[in-house]
């Protein structure tokens, strides 16, 4: 079996990565998932989290703030609504992240506060993952 | 009869009307280019989104739990429509196309009794439409300090919608932009995204029954649905960018030409008048010495 799979990091401006991956770190809905060749088909929705990338020659973090990834035989595609390369990442990026998360958790409806909350505590653990 | 003066003048004040044209059409040429380029890296997001959505669409709709962004609200009684246009003009039919098309389709239900709302998207549309349908506007977006559009703001004009919905305000929105297929051809477009409607894929159910869902269909969907509509929005918004700039070159193209020919025919007209004053005063100079 082939060690390495095809991995698409697509966000709606720009395609971020097309490489052949060994395996790769997704922040999935209900838990971090690793991924490697050989994976069962599965499709998951994204939290706010750190996305690791791991080639023959480099590993490269993304943070991402949501999405989906599609994860079948032959590769993985992430479609994230919003990610940046870690080098690109700042940290006045992830406060307005987190500014705005909360913005949203304190005007949202009583029936979705949970919801909100948990998107607002995945952003900033984003912070503590990328800087730390 | 033009004086000589007059015909100079003329001559050079379309002489620097051509030489703006021909910047304008040179400066939507780079501009196109950039839209295209924009377009096109949008568009394997889109494609993947709609594939995913279309396969999940198919397993989960027919459900009762179907979401109401697929199932809609049961009624398509009142009607919003979103028009897209661009917020600069000179760009020959592009706005008056787009907002025709919002007009027929405005028209048309109406017709039927069905109630209209128009969210305007580009200040050329909103002028455009002011006159006949002006009482039906319930928003507009102004982009017009937006430099290079993004997906926020896409994402923007997304929330706004959904909100409405989730209000009650629309059961169906439809969004009219312009299709980029060439420089000279651009084609007003309607579209549908509340509800969501998906072409029916080609070799359903293989698709989901292959997957395995985490968390549920329903959940991801309920999910992807939102996104689906600002993907929708912000594809219409690049291929709208695209198409302004297509048609605002074609159109500047079509003006420097007509300058040109305008300046031969004034320079025709400038030697003629100028031949004629020469004879004229030949003529006068002849019959004088001859007199003598």
């Amino acid at each position: 079996m082939a060690n390495t799979m095809q991995v698409d990091l697509v966000a709606p401006e720009r395609k971020l990565a097309s490489v052949q991956a060994l395996e790769v770190r997704i922040p999935a809905a209900s838990g971090d998932m690793t991924v490697m060749p050989g994976h069962a088909p599965v499709i998951t929705t994204l939290r706010p989290g750190k996305l690791t990338l791991v080639t023959s020659e480099f590993d490269q973090d993304y943070a991402v703030t949501g999405g989906f990834a599609e994860i079948s035989t032959d590769g993985v595609s992430i479609l994230a609504e919003r990610s940046l390369p870690s080098a690109e990442f700042t940290q006045e990026m992830h406060a307005e992240l987190v500014l705005e998360a909360r913005r949203a958790h304190e005007e949202a409806h009583p029936s979705a506060a949970d919801i909100t909350g948990k998107f607002l505590a995945d952003m900033e653990a984003l912070g503590s993952h990328m800087f730390g | 009869m033009p004086s000589l003066k007059d015909l100079k003048n003329r001559i050079s004040s379309v002489k620097n009307t051509r030489k703006i044209t021909k910047a304008m059409q040179m400066v939507a040429a780079a501009k196109l280019r950039r839209a295209q380029e924009a377009a096109e890296n949008a568009r394997p997001y889109a494609l993947r989104m709609n594939a995913v959505m279309t396969s999940l669409a198919a397993s989960v709709g027919g459900s009762d739990s179907a979401p109401r962004l697929l199932a809609g609200t049961g009624k398509e009684d009142r009607h919003l429509l979103v028009v897209m246009t661009a917020e600069r003009g000179l760009c020959g039919g592009f706005n008056v196309n787009i907002a025709k098309k919002a007009k027929a389709h405005a028209a048309k239900l109406r017709a039927e009794g069905k109630q209209v709302q128009i969210l305007t998207v580009g200040k050329k549309g909103r002028d455009a439409l002011r006159r006949e349908l002006g009482d039906l506007f319930v928003a507009h977006v102004d982009l017009s300090e937006v430099k290079r559009i993004g997906y926020v703001n896409a994402q923007e004009i997304a929330k706004d919608l959904l909100q409405r919905f989730d209000n009650d305000e629309f059961d169906v929105a439809t969004i009219f932009y312009s299709e980029f297929e060439s420089v000279i051809s651009q084609v007003p477009t309607a579209l549908q995204v509340i509800p969501a409607k998906f072409d029916a894929p080609e070799d359903d159910a293989s698709v989901s029954s292959l997957y395995e869902y985490d968390p549920s269909e329903e959940e991801i969907l309920a999910d992807l649905l939102p996104r689906g509509v600002a993907t929708q929005i912000f594809a219409a918004l690049l291929e709208n960018g695209a198409s302004e700039q297509g048609a605002r070159m074609s159109a500047m193209d079509n003006a420097t030409r007509n300058a040109g020919e305008m300046i031969d025919k004034l320079t025709i007209e400038f030697n003629r008048t100028r031949q004629a004053a020469i004879t004229t005063e030949l003529t006068e100079i002849i019959s004088g010495a001859e007199a003598l």
